[in-house]
This record gives C-alpha cells, structure tokens and sequence, in this order.
C-alpha cells in the first residue's frame, strides 16, 4: 500500500487540565477527500491548529510524505510558515482574508514561500526577480480563474460576497502548492446555492489530484464529498470509515443524536 | 437640515465650555490693586465660538455621511492626485514641474527659505522611513527618533574621534541605525498593538537618556559641535554654496528613498508587511515568515533614520539629546498619519505641509501646538485614511494568460 501524505499517530493536547485532543490517529492519502466531523467542541479545529504548527501539541507525531515519495518528514512542532512551506495550507473557521489588499493580491500572497526575492531583489529588480514576479502574477490568476474569482481581481477582499470569501480563502492555500488542503468548515455560513458551488469547486480540485482534509458540519456535503470520514467526540476519535458506514454507526449515531431512553 | 435637538445640544455644549474655561478667560486677578478683574463679555465670545464650532463640526459630519451615501463605487473616492498619476502623460508633466521647481528653488528663495526647505526634505525621508514600519507593516513605533538619534551620533562621534568623513559614514550610519533596528525587533517580536508602542516608546526615550548621561562618550547635555559638513571631493564650500550643496543632496536621498520604498512595497516582500498588518495569524499560515519579516521592516526602516541622521548632523553641524525627544517620533507619526498610512505621495506631502506650515505662520506660531493638536483630531474623524490614501496596485489582463500587464 502507498504511504499516506498525512500521517498522524497518538496526536495529544492538554490545555491546562484539559485533554482535548486526546491520542487521535489519522492518516490521509494522495487524491483523497477526508472529512473530520464531531459534534461542537470535540476538538476538530484544535487538531487543525496542532497539525499547522498553531499549537504545539504534547504528544504524538505528525508525518508528511514530501512529494517525491521519499523519507516522511516530521513537522510537529514547526513554525506555522514552516508547516506551509512544507506542504500543509488550511483556511479558517471564520475567514481571515487581507481586507485591505486585492482578491489578485491575497493570492500572491500564497506564493510567497514559493518564491524568494528579497530586499536586493526587490530594489534592484533583477532579471530573476522580474521572472519570479511574472511566474507569481499568471499562477495567482489561473488559480483564481479555477475558482471563479477572476473577475474580481482588483476588487478589495473585504467588498467580496460572503461565499466569494471562502473561495478565495481556498485559492490562496492553493497558491502554496499544498501536499494536503485542510479546510475548516468552508460551508459555515453559506446559503445552498453557495454551498453547491462549493461542492461543485472541492470536487474538480479533487480530480485534479489534490488531497484534502476538510472540517464540516454541513453532513449532506461531506456525504457527498468524501472518501473516508473520521468522527471525532470529546477529543477522541470514535469511529472511522465510508460515509455508508458512518452512517449505520450506532457510536456516531449516539453522539450526535444522544442515547434512546427506554420508557 | 439642523434639528431643534442639535441647537439644543449644541447650546448645552457651549455653556459647560464657558463652565470649564471660566477660570482662564474670565477671571483675571491683578496682584497689584489687589482686585479681580471679571471679564464676562470673554465667556460671551467663548459660547458664541463653541457654538459656531459645534455647527460647522454638525454639518461636516452630515456632509460625509451624505457622501458615503451618494457615491458608493470606487471612483470617486481616488482623489485627484491619484488620477494625475495613473495617467502616463499627465504624470511626467506633474514629475518635471517638481523636479524643475526643486531644482530652482534655492536660486529664488533666500538662503534662510533654502534652510527650512532641506529641513522639510529630511522629514520627507524620515516619514518614508517609519511608513515602511507603520504604514506598510503595521508596527506602530513611537521611538523612531531613536534611530535618527543613532545615525547622528554616529557621525557625529566618529567625526569627532576619528575625523571620518560625511561620505564614509553616510552607509555607515544607516546601517548601525539598522542594527539598532533589529536590536529593538528582537524583543518586540510578540507584541502588536498598544504593547508595542509603549516598548518602542521606551526604547527612544532609553536611547536620548543614554545620549544625555553617558557623559564621557556624548558629551551629554552640551552636545557635539564643529562636525564637518558634507565634502564635495575635498573642495571647500562657504557657508551659503553648503546650504545649497546640502539641500541638493537631500533632494538625492529623497529621489533615492522614494524609488527604493515604491519599489518595495510592489515586492514580494512588500506585499508580505502589508499581509502582516493586515492579519498576523493568516499571513503565518500562507506560508510568511514573520519574524523575519518584521525585523526587516523594523531594520529597513532604521535604515533610512539613520541615513538622515548623518544629514542632520552634517547639515546642523551640531547635536544635543535635546534634538531627539519623544516630540520628533511623534512628529514623524503624524506626517506618516495625516499624509496616508502606506501611501508615499501622502507621506510626501504629509512631511511638507506639517513641517513648512508652522515656519509660514510664524504669526500663529503661540498656537501652533492647538493647531497641529485641532488639525489631527479632525483628520481622525473626517479622513482617517489619511490626505492620500494608499491605493493598491492594480492589474490588467489580457486574454492570453502569457500578456499580463502590470499597470499602476
């Protein structure tokens, strides 16, 4: 079997007195769509800021096989940039754009670790650098011609519609070249127009190749979406599989919808 | 258009004025007749005033919010510099009657006019120096004097000690500056915010108290005098041709500076500080280094501190802690504030209006300090993007992905 991209084992955290994550596995492989569900708090987002170097988790591993298929790489307790620049981009919860910068620009932003110039570079603006700037621009565009976004290029980010937003959140993780996309909650908010657009984008950059582990609670999506689903309550996995099986799972069943009491 | 509650309001505001001034404008005591001298018709004149304030205030504030619902699309709040600039044509006329008027200016003004001038210049390059940390990056630093401190005692030092010259240690001077940058980035990596500005305020006052105390290094409060003035391949000016050769300089170094930070900011690196200011924990999570990138910010714009540092020095031939106070940061801040935070043309005019303004209305100058103070609080309601706000760079696209056009 293929080693996975994303290789999580015994991932704990404790705030505090506080477990919440508590020994979780979870692996993602090349070209997959996996879905990490639970109920409000389990510690869905906590897993995300642990495994994009937010958090500094207290113990377990994080393992990333690098493009070329060769050794894993463990990124755990790496700098957030560093996380990036390894191949892991996520989007948020609750969207963080830059406001004041163009839909074109956040995306250039993206391929910040890509490229290199710098303060020489910028001044004398050399032959590379010029390139380099070239390369930036086109990349940036034909990713927001992907995500349907073109046509806003030069608009501030801020004036975007709400489901514009989340889609330009995902074109500028793109522009990091990830090995894995993490999405936390894309949906959140949308209306079902926006969510079946979105539905629609997540798909065609899955058959691109692209692996993604997506956080939702928008379950007819995630249905409809994923591979493989994990479940997760109180800072433990409790349940893992198709979304058939997921679906039939007395446990998953139980913590979502709370125990039959027997009159 | 004013309702009967605003009069109202604007009645009540006028009689608590007359409330809180009436001690100073008119109670009068004379020591020698041993009377008090009540003067009701000056709280007369107050109410009247504050009155008239508070309707002109009312109905500037109904005009902006009537603006903002009038005009909602783009165009019409890029002012009309901005459009001069956009057009090629119209822009390298705008550029040549500026670089001619520059040119002459010192041959048609007096030599006093000439002085002030290449002062107004300097702060044109020290305000586009912290805009680089303010404007672009989000830092707010009230202790940039601090750096401009550095790079005048550095040349002044030198100058002294070792008899180094103006050109050696122009570089010089902007790198330790820079150094001074990063010694102050380091601990300020974490903060943001008001936690920042107090650091960085601190850490100006630390340097002018080290000038002033550290005697038998700076000379303390006395201060250093008899540097030399910047040399020309070892010619020999007079006073007046120094002056000049001076105010052509930093014309140079404001050239300099401009196409440096314009440059700048289009970078990959520029749109890194401007991700940074924007939101810290995103611009972490594309994948930006942000230590790196503050310390470069926080050094770059040193950098350009010191640089003039060395300018001051040269051109003043004379430094005292006393040029270095808490006052110059925020003087700079406010050029960087009322011109338009990340905006060079703004910073530009910013540094020119708030520096030659005062030396024109030497008549007012007793309220110079009211005005300045009156002039900020209005900018804070009324613009506070500033006289120029930055406008982003823009992109045009053909339809070949290959033709992209970057066009400002």
């Amino acid at each position: 079997m293929k080693q996975p991209i994303l290789d999580v084992t015994g991932l704990t955290m404790d705030f505090g007195g506080i477990r919440a994550l508590n020994s979780l596995d979870l692996d993602v492989h090349s070209g997959e769509i996996v879905a990490l569900i639970g109920p409000n708090g389990a510690g869905k987002t906590t897993f995300f800021n642990c495994i994009t170097g937010i958090y500094m988790p207290t113990a377990g591993d994080i393992l990333l096989t690098p493009a070329d298929g060769s050794k894993k790489i463990s990124i755990k307790g790496l700098k957030p940039n560093q996380v990036t620049e390894k191949g892991l981009a996520r989007t948020f919860q609750n969207i963080r754009l830059f406001p004041k910068m163009t839909v074109l620009e956040n995306v250039m932003i993206g391929r910040h670790c890509r490229s290199k110039a710098f303060i020489f570079g910028a001044i004398l603006r050399t032959a590379a650098t010029r390139r380099e700037e070239q390369d930036i621009l086109e990349m940036s565009y034909s990713i927001l011609e992907k995500v349907g976004l073109a046509q806003f290029a030069n608009e501030f980010a801020d004036n975007l519609p709400y489901g514009a937003q989340r889609r330009l959140e995902i074109a500028r993780a793109l522009a990091t070249e990830p090995l894995l996309l993490l999405l936390d909650e894309p949906a959140a908010g949308m209306n079902p127009q926006e969510t079946m657009e979105l539905d629609q984008l997540i798909k065609q950059i899955s058959d691109e190749g692209q692996a993604i582990l997506l956080i939702e609670h928008d379950m007819q999506l995630v249905m409809s979406l994923s591979d493989r689903i994990f479940v997760m309550d109180y800072g433990k996995k409790i349940a893992q599989g198709t979304p058939t099986e997921i679906r039939k799972n007395p446990t998953v069943i139980k913590a979502y919808l709370g125990e039959e009491v027997d009159a | 258009m004013v309702s009967l509650k605003e009069l109202k309001n604007g009645f009540f505001i006028s009689l608590w004025f007359v409330f809180l001034t009436f001690p100073i404008v008119v109670i009068k005591a004379d020591p020698i007749q041993r009377t008090v001298i009540w003067r009701w018709h000056n709280a007369l004149y107050m109410a009247i005033g504050t009155f008239c304030v508070y309707l002109l205030f009312k109905y500037f504030q109904y005009r902006k919010e009537h603006q903002v619902n009038r005009n909602d699309d783009q165009e019409q709040t890029v002012s009309l510099i901005h459009r001069i600039l956009q057009k090629p044509l119209q822009r390298n006329i705008f550029i040549g009657v500026i670089a001619a008027f520059a040119v002459v200016f010192p041959h048609l003004f007096s030599t006093y006019q000439t002085n002030v001038m290449t002062t107004a210049l300097m702060y044109v390059v020290l305000g586009l120096g912290l805009n680089i940390v303010v404007g672009l990056a989000g830092l707010l630093d009230l202790g940039f004097v601090a750096f401009y401190a550095v790079g005048a005692y550095t040349y002044a030092l030198l100058n002294l000690n070792f008899g180094l010259g103006f050109w050696q240690i122009l570089p010089l001077g902007g790198l330790i500056a820079a150094s001074f940058g990063l010694l102050l980035g380091f601990p300020v990596l974490r903060l943001r915010g008001d936690y920042l500005a107090i650091v960085t305020l601190g850490f100006g006052e630390i340097i002018r108290l080290i000038l002033e105390n550290w005697g038998e290094f700076t000379q303390g409060p006395s201060g250093i005098s008899n540097i030399s003035r910047p040399g020309f391949f070892g010619m020999e000016f007079s006073l007046e041709q120094s002056i000049l050769y001076t105010y052509y300089l930093m014309i140079l170094l404001v050239i300099v500076t401009i196409f440096v930070v314009n440059r700048l900011q289009d970078s990959r690196l520029g749109r890194a500080w401007i991700a940074l200011r924007e939101d810290e924990i995103a611009c972490q999570a594309m994948g930006i280094d942000k230590r790196k990138t503050k310390l470069v910010a926080f050094s770059l714009g040193a950098f350009w501190a010191g640089i003039v540092g060395v300018m001051f020095a040269a051109k003043t031939t004379f430094v005292n802690p006393a040029s270095f106070t808490f006052l110059e940061s925020a003087i700079i801040l406010s050029i960087v504030v009322l011109g338009g935070m990340g905006s060079i043309i703004g910073v530009v005019l910013g540094a020119l209006i708030l520096i030659l303004m005062p030396e024109y209305l030497r008549a007012l100058s007793e309220y110079r300090m009211l005005a300045f103070g009156g002039i900020l609080v209005c900018m804070m309601i009324f613009r506070p993007q500033g006289l120029f706000a930055n406008i982003r760079r823009t992109y045009k696209f053909e339809k070949q992905p290959t033709a992209i056009l970057p066009e400002k």
